[in-house]
């Protein structure tokens, strides 16, 4: 089997978050970047296939800050080919975004062939509604299916997996999904490993991430962003000063006059 | 009685103990080393077992694991657990009749194994190391807000990179002690403290990270190399005398590994850093504390250091302090669990049925019937305030640093009124 993990950088929202000057995007050089968690959880699935059923797992991602450390740690972790994709490119759409991953897999496997697996993180922090992953598998011509949490291959069936979809409210939906594909993964059948970070070094020190040039097409479709801001302060919080006693005897006061206390 | 010199530099530190190993030192060389002869004169007493705090839980405590070692089947202890559950306490180490050093060398090198093999580390032992590699502290709070909590400090705490001077002492102010609500107050009264004495200080505020004592001693060496070859980068932009640290870990750090990396700064720990200026603080030490005090002695300090009597000494000069005894201190001193990635593991043991050591360590406290169990670790504040929550007592109890204690009992400046 093969696995193309399509890895995804978004801004580190543990760090203070500030917007450019033009209004409309994040401020570059005051935030950090990190692999967003659902394609953390999407390369740690191809590791759990390569482990149990043996996979080659190749790891792609389009050219982002601190996505270098992010790919040594996903080689430490058992990927066999870890590529970037240049140039770096601000803002990118998440249809702009999924015609260069779309370039990118035909540069690698010109027409992917029945033992390929592609696999994206479900969302992210910049596509909550998850829209790179399905529209990668239109561009390409290939069937898709998101929020998965399991994927098995069909015993006795080359080409075939099982995979397992989650909906709300706690249901399951069980798939046979025909290769090639592209999956969103929601979340990998376990946690995401652990790689000592001996291990990163040692592939930092191998120096083995590949590059690779890929130009968007850049269309006047989609969404644009009109501007970008913190939410307003409406001034309805109330700060409660002062000693343990007067904070307790104001909040019951305001749990009575808001019918929370009788 | 205080003896003992509390302040020397790293190769002081390593002329005093003698070179505990090499950087390279491994599980293939280490019959090669010093440290490895040693091992090979292990009588197999089993007082090591006997005095670890989880002994019991251990398949191969560190009896077993020489004798496996020796026996050339040390690679069968690597796939189980037990060393997971060693706290890093060093009590085994402090109470081996050979001088065997096990916390020091043998047993960080089984645990890096161990870790190497789990198929699964724990969530929160792998979340906390994650989370110092990216962001220099274990719980996962951003690096640019690390010295935040002196904007809400009452006394000026001087920033290294603001004053652009050097200074008589640099304070390392460490991870609990600048992010959590309990650690700042630790750090501000240590602020007040140091204002009050006249100590020219100051802290590197965002440009500090972890020292990685934990990251060490639970054997992710490759993240401990990069903290420290870090750290040491920004020690050598400043000029500055000496160092100090309230956290009794990074205190560890400093004086048994860094020297390893060429750290050569004279560094100490607060509490025996205080304690030589106590005819200077004692006259301050007006207000009145009414408190029966039951002193812990944290095993970075006190076992491993030997700094058992200054963090006493300093409680004896606040006026009302009565100190009382618990039935295991000093030497006997039961750790709270937090060492050696334990900090993190309390899930992890808890699944295993084992009971948390801050538990079994705050009954002696209850049992002596103080009001105050002080510390000297910033990891005790949580550990012993938490357990203080889950453990039957009726008379109430606080957890305060020796320093919290210190300021509370200082006289207000005419600032400060």
């Amino acid at each position: 089997m093969n696995i193309i993990v399509l890895m995804k950088m978004v801004p580190d929202v543990v760090e203070p978050l500030e917007i450019a000057e033009d209004g409309k995007n994040l401020d570059k050089e005051a935030i950090r970047m990190m692999a967003s968690e659902s394609s953390e959880h999407a390369l740690e699935q191809a590791l759990i296939l390569k482990d149990s059923v043996g996979a080659e797992v190749t790891v792609a991602a389009i050219e982002a800050p601190e996505l270098d450390d992010a790919l040594f740690s996903a080689s430490a972790k058992g990927a066999v080919r870890v590529i970037k994709i240049t140039p770096e490119q601000d803002g990118l759409r998440a249809d702009i975004s999924a015609s260069v991953l779309k370039e990118f897999i035909k540069q690698e496997c010109g027409s992917p062939g029945s033992d390929t697996l592609i696999f994206t993180g479900s969302q992210a922090i910049d596509d909550l509604q998850g829209e790179l992953g399905p529209t990668l598998a239109e561009q390409l011509g290939l069937p898709f299916i998101g929020v998965v949490t399991s994927i098995k291959p069909v015993e006795g069936e080359e080409g075939k997996v099982t995979a397992i979809k989650e909906y709300s409210g706690g249901l399951r939906g069980e798939y046979e999904v025909a290769l090639p594909a592209v999956v969103g993964i929601q979340a990998a059948e376990q946690p995401s490993r652990y790689v000592p970070f001996a291990k990163i070094r040692a592939a930092m020190k191998s120096g083995s991430i590949e590059s690779t040039e890929i130009t968007p097409e850049v269309e006047g479709r989609g969404v644009e962003i009109a501007r970008m801001y913190v939410p307003e302060v409406t001034g309805r919080a109330e700060m409660i000063e002062g000693d343990p006693e007067t904070v307790a005897a104001r909040l019951i006061e305001i749990f009575k006059q808001n019918g929370i206390l009788g | 009685m205080i003896t003992k010199p509390s302040e020397l530099t790293g190769s002081e530190y390593i002329k005093e103990e003698g070179l505990t190993c090499q950087l390279d030192t491994g599980i293939d060389n280490i019959f090669d080393t010093e440290e490895g002869r040693k091992i090979l004169s292990c009588i197999q007493c089993g007082t090591c077992v006997g005095t670890c705090p989880y002994g019991e839980h251990m398949e191969y405590p560190p009896r077993r694991i020489i004798r496996m070692l020796r026996g050339g089947m040390i690679d069968e202890i690597f796939t189980t657990d037990s060393l997971l559950k060693c706290v890093a306490c060093y009590a085994c180490m402090v109470k081996c009749p050979r001088g065997i050093r096990l916390s020091d060398v043998l047993l960080p090198i089984v645990k890096e194994q161990t870790l190497a093999n789990l198929k699964q580390i724990p969530a929160e032992l792998q979340s906390s190391l994650q989370n110092t590699l990216r962001y220099g502290n274990p719980m996962g709070e951003s690096s640019r807000r690390r010295v935040n909590w002196i904007k809400s400090s009452p006394s000026p705490v001087p920033v290294m990179s603001e004053i652009k001077r050097p200074v008589d002492v640099l304070w390392f102010v460490e991870c609990y002690t600048s992010y959590y609500s309990r650690g700042q107050d630790n750090s501000k009264a240590l602020a007040r403290l140091m204002n009050a004495l006249g100590i020219d200080f100051a802290v590197l505020g965002n440009e500090e990270k972890c020292a990685g004592d934990c990251g060490q001693l639970t054997w992710e060496s490759g993240l401990f190399e990069t903290l420290t070859d870090y750290n040491m980068e920004i020690f050598r932009k400043y000029k500055f005398n000496r160092i100090i640290t309230g956290d009794t870990h990074a205190f560890n750090a400093f004086r048994i590994r860094y020297p390893l990396y060429g750290f050569d700064y004279k560094v100490e720990h607060t509490t025996p850093f205080i304690a030589r200026y106590l005819d200077q603080l004692k006259p301050k030490l007006k207000k009145k504390l009414d408190y029966t005090v039951t002193y812990h002695d944290a095993c970075c300090l006190g076992r491993r250091a030997g700094f058992y009597e200054e963090g006493r000494e300093l409680l004896k000069a606040i006026p009302g302090v009565n100190l009382v005894e618990m039935t295991h201190n000093r030497t006997n001193s039961i750790c709270c669990g937090g060492g050696g990635g334990g900090m993190w593991l309390d899930t992890y043991f808890k699944e295993k049925g084992m009971e948390r050591l801050s538990e079994r360590r705050i009954k002696e406290a209850i049992a002596t019937g103080a009001d105050v169990l002080a510390v000297s670790c910033p990891y005790e504040i949580y550990r012993f305030e938490d357990a203080l929550k889950t453990v039957d007592h009726d008379k109430p109890m606080i957890v305060r640093d020796v320093v919290e204690l210190l300021a509370e009992s200082l006289e207000e400046t005419d600032d400060e009124r």
